[in-house]
């Protein structure tokens, strides 16, 4: 017995790597079906796109207004990639029935959640460079003055807080066998509305901007817009990524205790077993 | 880790209680006070109906289900305190194989082994041998799980558990649905696990000629109570008339009152009738 006499750290970080390494031989058995659904992903990109063009105006703010979108295309396909692999954690794992086996497993609910969270960024990075690349073959983006560094930066601090925002969805599917999972829709509509991804927050009710200012999306496009259209230095974009930090310190370790919360409220009503 | 090993008992349960509510105000219990101990090495049978609270059983012991009360000890570590030290000394196998079916069967081993802190390097020769002496086909290893048969599924399943060197093993009804000749191959492996892996078992099981083959002591459950536990001779014993022994199935029928396809068949009955109320 090895495993028994490692120190818990290491036992820990064998299982982040064993959950990590899980999702890429899934992601390798469903090839096709991602083939398909990244086609799928970069017609709708290139579709909204054309929206742009179909605007109009002069050739500039044309290529301006095509590439605001297809930034906040890109980066949305990201994101909303980070925040389903995250949420779909509990639902999938019922789905295929080994729910219980990774419950019953000595690997912490944080490790869970970690292992995921890597793979899902490694595989959303991945899939947004090759819809990059094919979307620059369509269209006259305005890139020329691009800092790539400060909006990868941006980027990455968004997806912490990001992780976050999809532990918090997983639990749903764990409260709720039934109807979990459609809530977690509901969580990722509500940023869709309101971050600002295919206009710009001013033109939404007030409401919905005080909304947005608490969704990290809302702070990432801002950024990463200010970044590859601007060409804004790291330094300059402090007032996006202070939010972010701050999100990205309280939303991990917070969905990780609700995420907790919901296992034992699972555990003692019986819902963790398998149901369909 | 030496209190595990110097624990007398690899499990002990006392009165062990869990209910879950239905509707309001509705509850249906699951186990009403259950008491068992397993000594370590030693193989221990629950035998009952369908419903009669096996899986539930299991569950607490698994930590996948809190009691409502009662007491449950893995090698003296309380199991409601502390799941994280309980679950690197258990595992289990159930009725359903339950894996990612795409992933094939080498790759869902190597991941279940990581869940536990082993390594590639340690799980992968650890899995061809158990593969090799289950007769697995080594060739098929890399093929995904759902071109697998149930029994070939099933017995991947015990070498999941087996991978993580388990100190107590839960087997909740691995045979049942299998074929003859996988039933008789599981039930090999499940004897042999005793005696290569030092392990202790608790076995769930509704086929009376399995546990009184593979079980030191054997208990009967019965509306989420244990209402008998004893050795096979010793239950034989008790309820023998007219100086003969009586088979397992009598005994079964003398505890409970009833066979257990008629408490099976009652008990579908109330629940058809129930839904029929709705």
């Amino acid at each position: 017995m090895p495993h028994l006499g490692k120190p818990h750290w290491l036992r820990e970080l064998i299982a982040v790597w064993g959950f990590a390494q899980r999702n890429y031989y899934l992601t390798k058995r469903y090839f096709w079906w991602d083939l398909v659904w990244l086609v799928y992903t970069t017609a709708n990109a290139l579709s909204i796109g054309f929206i742009g063009v179909a605007a109009q105006q002069s050739a500039e703010t044309t290529s301006q207004f095509t590439t605001f979108l297809l930034i906040g295309t890109l980066i949305w396909s990201y994101l909303s990639m980070l925040f389903d692999i995250l949420s779909e954690t509990v639902s999938w794992e019922r789905w295929e029935g080994t729910i219980e086996y990774t419950f019953m497993s000595p690997a912490s609910r944080a490790t869970h959640l970690i292992g995921t969270s890597i793979y899902a960024v490694i595989y959303g990075i991945v899939r947004m460079i090759i819809m990059l690349v094919t979307i620059s073959l369509f269209f006259d983006l305005r890139l020329s003055d691009a800092n790539y560094g400060a909006a990868f930066v941006v980027l990455a601090v968004c997806s912490v807080s990001l992780v976050g925002f999809g532990m918090v969805a997983a639990v749903m599917p764990l409260l709720s066998p039934e109807k979990g999972q459609q809530v977690t829709f509901i969580f990722g509509s509500a940023l869709l509305l309101v971050s600002g991804i295919y206009y710009p927050i001013d033109v939404l009710p007030g409401w919905m901007q005080a909304l947005a200012k608490v969704s990290p999306v809302y702070y990432a496009l801002d950024g990463i817009r200010a970044a590859l259209m601007e060409g804004a230095a790291l330094g300059s974009l402090w007032r996006y990524i202070w939010p972010l930090i701050i999100m990205g310190a309280i939303f991990p370790p917070l969905g990780i205790w609700i995420f907790q919360q919901g296992e034992q409220f699972a555990k003692r009503t019986g819902r963790l077993k398998r149901s369909g | 880790m030496d209190k595990v090993y110097q624990a007398e008992n690899a499990l002990e349960l006392r009165d062990a209680m869990k209910r879950f509510k239905k509707k309001r105000n509705e509850y249906s219990t699951a186990l009403k006070s259950v008491s068992i101990t397993v000594k370590r090495g030693e193989v221990v049978g629950i035998l009952g109906p369908n419903g009669s609270g096996k899986s539930t059983l299991v569950r607490v012991i698994s930590t996948l289900i809190i009691p409502d009360g009662g007491d449950v000890r893995v090698f003296d570590i309380d199991a409601v305190r502390h799941p994280k030290e309980v679950q690197r000394h258990i595992n289990r196998v159930s009725v359903e194989a339950s894996f990612f079916k795409k992933m094939s069967s080498m790759e869902n081993l190597i991941y279940g082994a990581k869940l536990y802190g082993v390594t590639d390097r340690e799980s992968k020769p650890k899995i061809r041998e158990i593969l090799g002496s289950i007769g697995f086909d080594l060739n098929r290893v890399n093929e995904p799980m759902e071109h697998l048969s149930r029994g070939m599924q099933q017995k991947i399943a015990l070498a999941r558990a087996l991978l993580t060197s388990p100190m107590l093993m839960l087997l909740d009804e691995p045979t049942t649905g299998l074929d003859p000749r996988s039933k008789k191959d599981v039930q090999a492996l499940i004897r042999g696990i005793r005696h290569t892996h030092d392990a202790s078992i608790l076995l769930c099981t509704h086929d009376m000629d399995e546990a009184e083959e593979l079980c030191d002591r054997i208990g009967i459950m019965l509306d989420g109570d244990i209402i008998a536990l004893d050795t096979p001779h010793a239950l034989k014993q008790r309820y023998q008339q007219d100086g003969q022994a009586p088979n397992l199935e009598e005994v079964f029928m003398a505890a409970t009152g009833a066979s257990m396809e008629d408490i099976e068949a009652k008990k579908l009955e109330e629940e058809e009738k129930k839904a029929g109320v709705k």
